[in-house]
């Protein structure tokens, strides 16, 4: 057991904090195209330096980080509050799953625009009828010649007004059984037959969208993985969005919760108390998210650690984004409270975060699904269906 | 970074599961949990050959100088196996006088406790006292201490006691000595035995003045109980497991049904967590000092809420027969609930870890 880094690795952090400080990119505008601009330009600010794709082999462009690398990056990056990257689904998600599935000519055509920003990604999973159950998608494609024709509705695709590219599951065998019938296409979103609807959420901001696709064309070369294998291709898409996020969620986790304590030291108390950071209550509330913050931190290396030893992370690496987003909901709660009549108004940061963080429970696999995960395949309890 | 025990602590760990799994089987543990001494002299000297006894004591003093990794190793195969053994009071006796005892009390008694040959435990909390851990109402007074203390585990076994006193230092009294009072309290949890200790002007020597040594006692201690009930909530968590998988109501094993199964899942989030943090603390205490005291107060305070929740999640998981006597899940929940509320509960570290963090 040895908790700390190596002469390597912190020599990695040294090098990549430096190298943040030397570039920070200064506050992100407002408005959507302007911060959207601001990010790819930052993106390609971090592919000229070198980090952007760290996760990638260095043949792809990327920098072949390992795996503790790739945690100390994105632990660095939120901590260095650095804005988020254009490309963010194309880098932790498209890349990879080219990388791992795609053939030689797609890895080349595909994944240097990633790198640069040059072409943005979106992920086309979920649909109106399909959300836990994703295998059971209707998005329908029919082969016509050389080409297949897509018809059917996606939601919640981030970025989707400014992909080109869309990760698109979509069922090419209607008589298979579900989880076989599917396909992993990489569609042109740059067609009058993909028509993209902001979907405003109950933050009052749009951050996802609905995907309208009636008769899209989608060359046949464009399936990624094999036609028939979209359900496995999908699950690495998947597996690449839980494995990378847990890092840097919890240091965000760390980071909301110091704001939090400021918060509590400088708000009156409803109580005898003088501050809210003096109410015993308060106080231990306070405490109890500053452990589970730690234990989403130790869970995360232990399952790098599991991870690296056996090839796949141990139990504890299937509960991070399950217990980050109780963390979360619970860490947005207490602003709310200690806010007292405050919390009536929205008028500031927490406002925001203790309604985004109603979705975290939901985003990635909800909470429900991941207890289901955790049972079935952890615990080897039997299978509910 | 790398989060996996080196090879010998995985010896250690090997070693210590098969030993217990073999010594205490159920019907042992339940003897000894209706036997007022609680273990038998054989246990203790195989425990001793184990090197065990030996653990925290320095090389110098004739012990094996392991550090606090190893003890946690130790003391979560103890809680797993839910092994009825003076070990803890006695180590936990043993790292206050490898903190602060006098050169004269070192070569005394450092020795003989290595070699198993003398018992030592703490005698803490007052009869008439708060429950803080580092508070005493005991005076001293020229050498001599008068004091009833509660709770005192595995006294009746031990041939020295170290007492907390009102002056924030601690005393070693022999058990023997005239003016020491020891009767047995009825336990919340039968497999550790406790007892009240009255003290009339009994002889008391003080360890040295030495809070900094005496606190990284306090926060190994700590650390190792946290350990030990992340043992005793896995063994709880498989028992509810292997249940769920077997009981069948209405046509499927309860473990198909979601009520149950996400439970089920809801203990290894709590399970994993305990265990993190217990072996985060365990390495702060040998390698990052300055971590020590917030790790060993995070590892408590969540291991005695998780002990609990999970052993009572359990019990439910196991419907009816979880509540009876004749099943072995109580003497599970009862220990997790009696380290809950041993030096400090869980309100208690919450608030140090608070204070540590500036809140």
């Amino acid at each position: 057991m040895d908790l700390t880094l190596s002469p390597n690795e912190l020599a990695f952090r040294d090098e990549l904090r430096a190298w943040l400080q030397a570039n920070d990119p200064g506050r992100e505008p407002a408005g959507d195209e302007a911060e959207f601009a601001f990010r790819r330009e930052w993106q390609r600010s971090l592919h000229a330096g070198g980090w952007a794709g760290v996760s990638w082999p260095t043949e792809y462009g990327g920098r072949g980080a390992t795996l503790i690398e790739q945690a100390i990056y994105n632990e660095e990056i939120v901590r260095a509050k650095a804005p988020q990257t254009a490309n963010v689904l194309g880098l932790a998600m498209g890349g990879p799953t080219v990388i791992a599935h795609g053939t030689e000519e797609q890895r080349h055509r595909y994944l240097p625009p990633i790198l640069s920003a040059d072409e943005i990604w979106c992920q086309g999973f979920s649909e109106p009828d399909s959300g836990s159950d994703l295998a059971s998608v209707n998005t329908r494609a029919t082969r016509h010649g050389d080409e297949w024709v897509v018809t059917g509705q996606k939601v919640w695709t981030t970025f989707a007004q400014h992909a080109k590219w869309c990760m698109l599951v979509a069922r090419t065998d209607a008589d298979a059984p579900k989880h076989k019938g599917l396909s992993y296409f990489l569609m042109d979103m740059d067609q009058d037959a993909v028509q993209v609807r902001p979907l405003v959420q109950i933050t009052g901001e749009a951050e996802f969208n609905e995907l309208f696709i009636e008769e899209a064309r989608i060359p046949h070369e464009n399936i990624v993985g094999g036609e028939g294998n979209g359900w496995a291709v999908a699950i690495t898409t998947l597996m690449h969005e839980r494995a990378t996020l847990a890092f840097g969620l919890q240091v965000r986790v760390q980071i909301a919760l110091a704001e939090l304590i400021e918060k509590a030291r400088s708000t009156r108390a409803s109580t005898a108390a003088h501050f809210a950071s003096e109410d015993p209550v308060v106080r231990q509330r306070l405490a109890q998210l500053l452990i589970e913050a730690e234990v989403l931190r130790l869970n995360a290396y232990r399952g790098l650690t599991a991870t690296m030893r056996d090839g796949v992370p141990g139990p504890e690496g299937s509960l991070g984004k399950w217990h980050w987003s109780d963390v979360n909901q619970s860490l947005t709660e207490l602003a709310m409270e200690i806010a007292g009549p405050r919390a009536m108004l929205a008028e500031d940061e927490w406002t925001y975060r203790f309604l985004r963080a109603r979705a975290n429970s939901i985003e990635g696999g909800t909470t429900e699904i991941l207890k289901n995960i955790v049972a079935e395949r952890v615990l080897g309890l039997p299978r509910m269906r | 970074m790398n989060f996996d025990f080196t090879d010998d602590q995985r010896a250690i760990k090997r070693t210590a599961r098969e030993f217990l799994t073999a010594r205490y089987p159920a019907d042992t543990v339940r003897t000894l949990a209706g036997d007022d001494r609680g273990f038998t002299d054989e246990q203790w000297r195989e425990l001793a050959e184990l090197g065990w006894t030996g653990l925290v004591v320095p090389e110098a003093d004739g012990g094996l100088g392991l550090g606090a990794v190893e003890l946690v190793v130790i003391q979560e195969e103890l809680g797993y196996a839910l092994a009825p053994t003076p070990f803890f009071s006695n180590v936990a006796a043993t790292l206050l006088l490898v903190a602060a005892g006098t050169d004269a009390q070192r070569s005394r008694w450092l020795g003989p406790l290595a070699r198993g040959e003398a018992r030592a435990t703490i005698a803490l909390w007052d009869e008439h006292g708060g429950w803080s851990p580092d508070v005493s109402e005991a005076e001293a007074s020229g050498g001599k201490l008068t004091a009833t203390k509660i709770a005192v585990p595995d006294a009746a076994a031990a041939d020295v006691l170290i007492v907390a006193a009102a002056d924030g230092r601690h005393y070693l009294v022999g058990a023997s000595s005239p003016g020491v009072r020891i009767e047995a309290e009825r336990a919340l949890d039968p497999t550790r035995k406790l007892f009240s200790v009255a003290l009339d002007r009994a002889a008391a020597d003080p360890l040295a003045l030495e809070p900094a040594r005496i606190g990284h006692a306090y926060h190994t201690i700590v650390t190792a109980l946290a350990a030990e009930t992340v043992g005793v909530a896995q063994r709880a968590m498989e028992m509810a497991v292997s249940y769920a998988k077997d009981r069948k109501q209405f046509g499927r094993p309860i473990g198909a049904y979601q009520a149950v199964s996400h439970r089920c899942a809801q203990m290894l989030l709590e399970v994993e967590g305990a265990r993190s943090l217990a072996y985060w603390a365990g390495w702060a205490l040998d390698h990052e000092p300055g971590a020590a005291a917030r790790a060993a107060s995070m590892a408590k305070a969540y291991a005695s809420d998780a002990g609990f929740r999970v052993t009572a999640s359990a019990m439910q998981v196991h419907g009816g027969i979880g509540f009876t006597w004749e099943h072995d899940l109580h003497f599970f929940l009862k220990r997790a609930k009696a380290n809950a509320h041993a030096f400090g509960d869980a309100r208690w570290h919450r608030e140090r870890v608070a204070e540590l963090a500036g809140v």
